[in-house]
């Protein structure tokens, strides 16, 4: 959080609608343990990371859609399943992710 | 969320230990508790019982810095899934010895979270231009610096003037902290006789193992920037309960024995 901290003050600073993703939950070879945080604003920027990149693309439309809604979300992403275009952790580790919006 | 977000940001800006606590499944999804080291809380979980129970596992993740999701079965039959994480100020860095390796030591710790202090008792090496962005930079004798500072668990020291007159002294004054890691820069020789001095001058061997010396692990490092690497590298792991000196731990402490690069011992 500490690390991602100056950038969401800013943001918040110009007006920006933001939202923060966390894993609350990691098993397996995750890429990043539980704690990493992802923050996404309406207009498209991000800081930090919640995986090596694999799910950082969900992640973001999900957030947009949270900010949206203003409703939370706590989404799984397992091992990335090709043949069902499913998004997901190529490393074979299992992450749950909670994105809220910061008001 | 808005007010308990402003509280943590507070916190974490007054580097105040705290932990924070959210419904990620349940009736209250998105509620927040926050819960500081003396146990006083701020918010709700929506649930009297809940924000107990929460706040008394919140004090036990606190101290280690830890975060877990944990399911409550409450009284009533509900169930809820929380997240608690914990906020600690940043570990601190205390660099003696401003030489050339300290300035991607300082760099590099910072990158790592870490709020760096820079000593040295000779002015024209602890210089803002050499470290412009360090947290402290503080001209001074280590060993009368050191006994100002506070150094505790979250404290970290890493001695790199190599000159006995500097080390000795601030290594005594280490040693008798609790600081979290204490590492010197030296050869396996240098190394060897400090600890000899050390021995003569009261220190017994459980003591003066705490001193990680030849510093770092061995990953071949020449340069300076990489020797920072091989230290952060040897500070991360024994932070992690894997100290390269056990056998077993999968890493090998730095030989300190390559052929020196430019102006810096190998490490």
């Amino acid at each position: 959080m500490r690390d991602i901290l100056p950038e969401i003050e800013k943001w918040q600073q110009e007006g920006e609608e933001i939202a923060l993703a966390t894993v609350v939950r990691a098993s397996g070879s995750a890429p990043r343990p539980v704690g990493a945080k992802l923050a996404v604003t309406a207009s498209g920027r991000m800081a930090g990371s919640v995986s090596g990149g694999c799910v950082e693309g969900a992640v973001f439309e999900t957030a947009r859609e949270v900010i949206k809604s203003g409703r939370p979300q706590l989404v799984h992403y397992g091992i990335s399943d090709e043949m069902a275009w499913d998004v997901g952790l190529s490393c074979g580790g299992q992450i749950d992710v909670f994105i809220e919006k910061l008001v | 969320m808005s007010a308990t977000f402003q509280e943590l940001r507070d916190a974490i800006n007054q580097e105040i230990p705290v932990a924070l606590a959210t419904v990620v499944a349940g009736e209250q999804v998105g509620a927040k508790l926050l819960v500081y080291e003396d146990g006083r809380r701020s918010g709700s979980l929506g649930n009297p019982e809940l924000d107990a129970r929460v706040a008394a596992d919140a004090l036990e993740l606190l101290p280690r810095g830890e975060a877990q999701t944990r399911t409550y079965t409450l009284d009533d039959a509900t169930t809820a899934d929380v997240y608690i994480e914990s906020h600690r100020p940043p570990r601190r860095m205390i660099i003696v010895g401003a030489v050339h390796t300290a300035i991607p030591l300082e760099k590099f710790a910072r990158e790592l979270g870490y709020y760096t202090i820079v000593v040295d008792a000779r002015e024209f090496f602890a210089t803002r231009e050499r470290f412009p962005d360090a947290g402290e930079l503080i001209v001074g004798w280590p060993d009368e610096v050191l006994s100002q500072l506070p150094l505790g668990p979250e404290t970290d020291i890493v001695l790199l003037s190599h000159d006995p007159k500097f080390e000795d002294p601030a290594l005594e004054v280490a040693l008798r902290s609790r600081a979290g890691y204490i590492g010197a820069m030296g050869s396996k020789k240098t190394s060897a006789e400090r600890n000899e001095r050390l021995r003569a001058a009261g220190f017994t061997d459980e003591q003066i193992a705490r001193i990680h010396g030849p510093i770092g692990i061995n990953i071949g490092a020449r340069t300076p920037g990489e020797i920072a690497v091989s230290i952060l590298a040897e500070i991360i792991a024994v932070r992690r309960g894997r100290d390269p000196r056990q056998p077993g731990s999968g890493l090998a402490p730095a030989k300190a024995d390559a052929a020196p690069a430019a102006g810096e011992s190998g490490t």
